[in-house]
């Protein structure tokens, strides 16, 4: 997150990931959010996340729909290639942009208004259809650019800014996303950036859909008494399942699965090691997460952590079996068919 | 006996069905097998919302002279369907042919004196023949055409090497239905008098090279040989064996040699909202991404539509129009959706769309799109229609020549921003309104932007001054200036006479109007005719209207919206462009073309000013 205008020039002994960047290196544009706001803590997350990756920005694409979370997406990794597309279809521009060339690293930001409501559909397609890609939740249970109305992860019960009350049940997220077939869910807080930090680097290097749902709250319109999207309630009623260590290259595996110790998951050229802290909770068992993140709701608490995990998915271009190659480089060499062909289409219309 | 309508080449026969029944092949098999002897047919579906059950008909125009559109009236009814009898009976012409299934004896009320009623009992046939009920059904079909063929002089040859190509490899099915063919043929020969069927088809040489092909699967195969790699679409009728089309070609040809993989990825997306997100996606990434729709699709797109626009995505959508919204006349063609695509959006948007005639320009413009879309930076619509789309229509052959290369337009390498070359990917550079622009992931630290609608400068830095935006909106106006030289040209015929009055005309209108040409000609009535083939509207458009007195536009809508389009795009006074509109789900015919623009002109006639006031 950048909130304040810093010079170009930076001093020679700022510390360089494995690609030569700077921490800098990952800053977009200066934030137009509130002081205070979750989303700008997010951004930060993000910008240490892809600096400790060592991700070269210029091989990130950052989409988003429409709302002050898709405002974000211009305050991080300014040279990356960026998308501000439509309310509540960031994910079908992405799925697109991610069928056109697989090799970039796809992340899609979004808020509770665009994901939840308008975008509800495109959310559990591209969860469904696998797609490569950090999806990034910016989730404060309200609609901030239209100044303070109630969104579809408010929950029932919740007081807004002005004293009505939510009527309608809220829409968990990371339970919708396990059932439409996402295979990394987690939860977080914006200011929890330890327990954020190696989510979004396990959720980058996830080989699959990967979804984050971040309660970031609104400082304008969401974090006053009576709501349970501000940090006051979020601090009081965070309840992590686990605590994430995010190791790159291979690293041996911890046999051992004792509670409250380590288990290490192998994911694709890295390995998450997993600080258990409800003993028993295991990211792999789907009905088990899918119980416990209901349990939680219930009791009025938040479950953060890594709540689930396929390690081996299968993404989109698996299940199509496309080229290697990314389809925007193929030439008419690959793609046309050419004139003698023709002749023998035209041959069998006769 | 009634009057007996007499034809040699040229005559309609309409098959009255049930749908689900297995008549399509036989009907296709029928029209194939005319064709095949030489003589042009343009056989036409008329369906429908339904699968199994309800009525469908299919219409064959033989013409030797080589007339594809609609001719309208039926001399020769195959009545298969006792839902619809009664009507199917009475729009027969007097003199004309009913051919029905004779297996029940039917009241003499149910037939008209002035028709010819030739009986076969089919079903009779079919139960003496075979025991299972699906051959029953099918057969019959078969036994149809068998008796049809004695009736018209088709050559029973034809049919047989048609069933060989069709079964190849499987000689049972071959030999299967080769029997059902003779079947027919013989209870023919041995019942009907063979002189009572006056229409007869002669084998003639006017067929030449061309071929048979729906325009559906002409488009996608524009779409392969355009390089697309990237479909997302969602199933809409009368588009969605575009897509269905476009996968098996892909299928055939577009997988890697040695490794089998996918050189494309097809996408049936939840809805339209998606599909199109999806191929600005994969367009604003670098790749060629089209869909195919209808009218409600683009309705659900427009919003993505006018962001592709304003943010400069290529994307081309192929809209097979059809009547309406929801269904029923849905399953039947019009030209309705040209306001709502040339201006699909919010704010001020303006697009490109093509109008094919045929699957010939299906094919080509489907490819063409596909480059206009990159050259352009902006989506680009194939205004096909069900008419074209879902029917087989003869064409010439498709063309493609291998020197051809795709336009990818625009677009920065890594090598030039290396070498310090300027990049603003809102910057008109060249004057003609189209910027350059970069893929992601192009260079380390040049050429990224940040795509957004509006409020954007002309180095895509986020701006919301009025200034700005009106320099860009300026830049987008000259980049659809540019478009009039890129798109295809319309094509002009004069008549054989110096005449005032000129015709335009567009997309699936072109065979009944090459017929209402001939026709108005044939009548001392002489117009010169432009097909347009592109919005925006070249400068020759204007001056075809121009230099004539009046000139009538026919369109398949009710509110004229090539009309629209054109006076307030051209601004021209409305006067002088007289519609002629044709809007009740059938195709547009020569007879009705020839009779509105006829009519018109007669009136003109009545009397000159000059002469009424002296």
């Amino acid at each position: 997150m950048t909130y304040i205008a810093k010079p170009k020039l930076h001093h020679p002994s700022l510390p360089k990931n494995d690609v030569g960047y700077t921490r800098r290196d990952y800053d977009g544009a200066i934030s137009t959010l509130c002081a205070g706001c979750g989303h700008d803590s997010i951004s930060a997350a993000i910008v240490q996340a892809c600096f400790e990756l060592s991700i070269e920005p210029h091989r990130v694409a950052k989409l988003s729909g429409i709302g002050c979370s898709s405002k974000a997406p211009t305050y991080f990794l300014g040279n990356s290639h960026g998308f501000n597309t439509v309310h509540g279809r960031m994910p079908s521009v992405l799925t697109g942009a991610n069928l056109a060339n697989r090799d970039l690293i796809y992340m899609g930001v979004s808020g509770d208004g665009d994901s939840a409501s308008i975008g509800l559909g495109q959310f559990a397609h591209l969860m469904r259809r696998g797609v490569n890609m950090t999806y990034i939740v910016m989730n404060n249970g309200v609609y901030g650019l239209t100044k303070g109305q109630f969104s579809a992860t408010a929950d029932k019960g919740s007081v807004a800014k002005k004293g009505a009350v939510n009527r309608d049940a809220g829409i968990d997220l990371a339970s919708m996303a396990i059932i439409m077939g996402a295979t990394f869910v987690a939860r977080s807080f914006s200011g929890d950036k330890t327990q954020l930090v190696p989510l979004i680097k396990a959720a980058i290097s996830h080989p699959g859909a990967a979804i984050l749902d971040v309660v970031s709250p609104c400082v304008a319109f969401n974090n006053h008494a009576g709501s349970t999207k501000s940090y006051d309630f979020v601090r009081d009623h965070n309840e992590a399942v686990n605590r994430l260590d995010f190791i790159t290259g291979s690293a041996p595996l911890t046999a051992d699965y004792a509670p409250g110790e380590t288990v290490d998951v192998p994911q694709a050229g890295s390995t998450l090691r997993l600080r258990k802290i409800t003993p028993d909770y295991d990211p792999a068992d789907k009905a088990g997460a899918l119980a416990f993140i209901e349990q939680k709701n219930h009791a009025g608490e938040v479950a953060t952590g890594l709540l689930y995990l396929d390690p081996l998915p299968k993404d989109l271009h698996a299940n199509m079996n496309t080229t290697k190659r990314p389809l925007n480089t193929l030439d008419e060499a690959d793609l046309c068919p050419g004139s003698s062909v023709l002749d023998r289409i035209n041959a069998s219309l006769r | 006996m009634p009057e007996a309508i007499a034809s040699i080449n040229e005559f309609v026969v309409k098959f009255a069905n049930v749908n689900g029944s297995g008549s399509a092949s036989a009907n296709e098999l029928f029209a194939r097998s005319i064709l095949r002897m030489g003589v042009p047919v343009s056989p036409r579906n008329i369906f429908p919302s339904n699968i199994q059950g309800l009525p469908t008909w299919y219409e064959v125009r033989v013409s030797e002279k080589g007339y594809l559109g609609r001719r309208g009236g039926t001399d020769m009814l195959v009545a298969m369907n006792p839902q619809t009898w009664k009507q199917d009976v009475a729009e027969l012409s007097p003199g004309g042919y009913l051919f029905y299934d004779s297996t029940r004896p039917m009241p003499r009320s149910m037939f008209r004196e002035d028709v010819n009623v030739i009986g076969v009992p089919l079903t009779a046939i079919c139960n003496a023949t075979y025991t299972d009920a699906r051959q029953r059904q099918l057969f019959k079909n078969i036994i149809y055409i068998g008796a049809l063929s004695i009736l018209l002089d088709i050559d029973p040859a034809v049919i047989e090497r048609l069933f060989g190509e069709q079964y190849k490899g499987k000689e049972a099915l071959i030999g299967a239905n080769k029997k059902a063919l003779q079947l027919g043929r013989d209870w023919a020969t041995q019942n009907l008098d063979p002189n009572l069927c006056k229409l007869k088809v002669r084998a003639a040489d006017n067929v030449g090279d061309r071929i048979f092909m729906e325009g559906n699967a002409a488009a996608a195969l524009g779409c392969v040989y355009g390089g697309a790699t990237v479909c997302a679409w969602y199933p809409i009728t009368p588009s969605s064996s575009m897509a269905e089309a476009f996968q098996s070609y892909c299928k055939r040809y577009r997988h890697e040699k040695e490794t089998g993989e996918a050189k494309y990825a097809i996408v049936q997306a939840e809805d339209e909202l998606a599909s199109i997100g999806m191929v600005i996606g994969a367009g604003w990434n670098g790749a060629r991404a089209f869909t195919s729709t209808s009218g409600p699709g683009i309705s659900l797109m427009t919003e993505f539509i006018g962001l592709a626009y304003f943010a400069e995505v290529p994307a081309v959508i192929v809209n097979v129009q059809r009547g309406g919204p929801s269904t029923g006349m849905p399953t039947r063609t019009q030209q309705a959706d040209l306001l709502s695509c040339a201006y699909a959006s919010n704010g001020d948007t303006k697009h490109i769309l093509l109008f094919p005639e045929d699957p010939r320009e299906c094919f080509s413009m489907s490819a063409d799109a596909l480059d206009l879309a990159e050259r352009l930076q902006t989506p680009i619509f194939v205004m096909t229609d069900l008419d074209i789309g879902m029917n087989q229509r003869l064409c010439k052959p498709l063309e493609w020549d291998d020197s051809r290369r795709y336009d990818r337009g625009k677009v920065m390498t890594a090598a030039e921003l290396e070498a310090g070359k300027d990049f603003g990917r809102y910057l008109d550079v060249d004057g003609d309104g189209i910027p350059f622009r970069t893929y992601p992931g192009t260079h380390e630290t040049r050429g990224a932007y940040f795509t957004r609608g509006t409020t954007k400068d002309r180095y895509a830095r986020y701006s919301e001054d009025g200034n700005v935006y009106v320099d860009n909106m300026e830049r987008l106006e000259r980049k659809f200036d540019t478009a009039k030289s890129l798109v295809p040209q319309p094509i002009r015929r004069d008549a054989s006479q110096t005449t005032k009055l000129g015709v335009l005309y567009f997309g699936s209108t072109s065979p009944a109007m090459d017929e209402a040409l001939d026709l108005l000609s044939e009548d001392g009535k002489h117009v010169n005719a432009m097909r347009l083939r592109a919005f925006p509207f070249p400068e020759s458009v204007r001056n075809f209207i121009l230099e004539h007195d009046m000139v009538f536009l026919v369109e398949q809508n009710r509110d004229g919206q090539m009309r629209t389009m054109m006076i307030s795009e051209l601004e021209i006074d409305p006067a002088r462009i007289v519609p002629v509109l044709h809007y009740d789900g059938t195709p547009i015919t020569g007879q009705f073309i020839a009779g509105a623009i006829g009519a018109k002109i007669e009136e003109l006639k009545v009397v000159s000013l000059e002469r009424a006031v002296s």
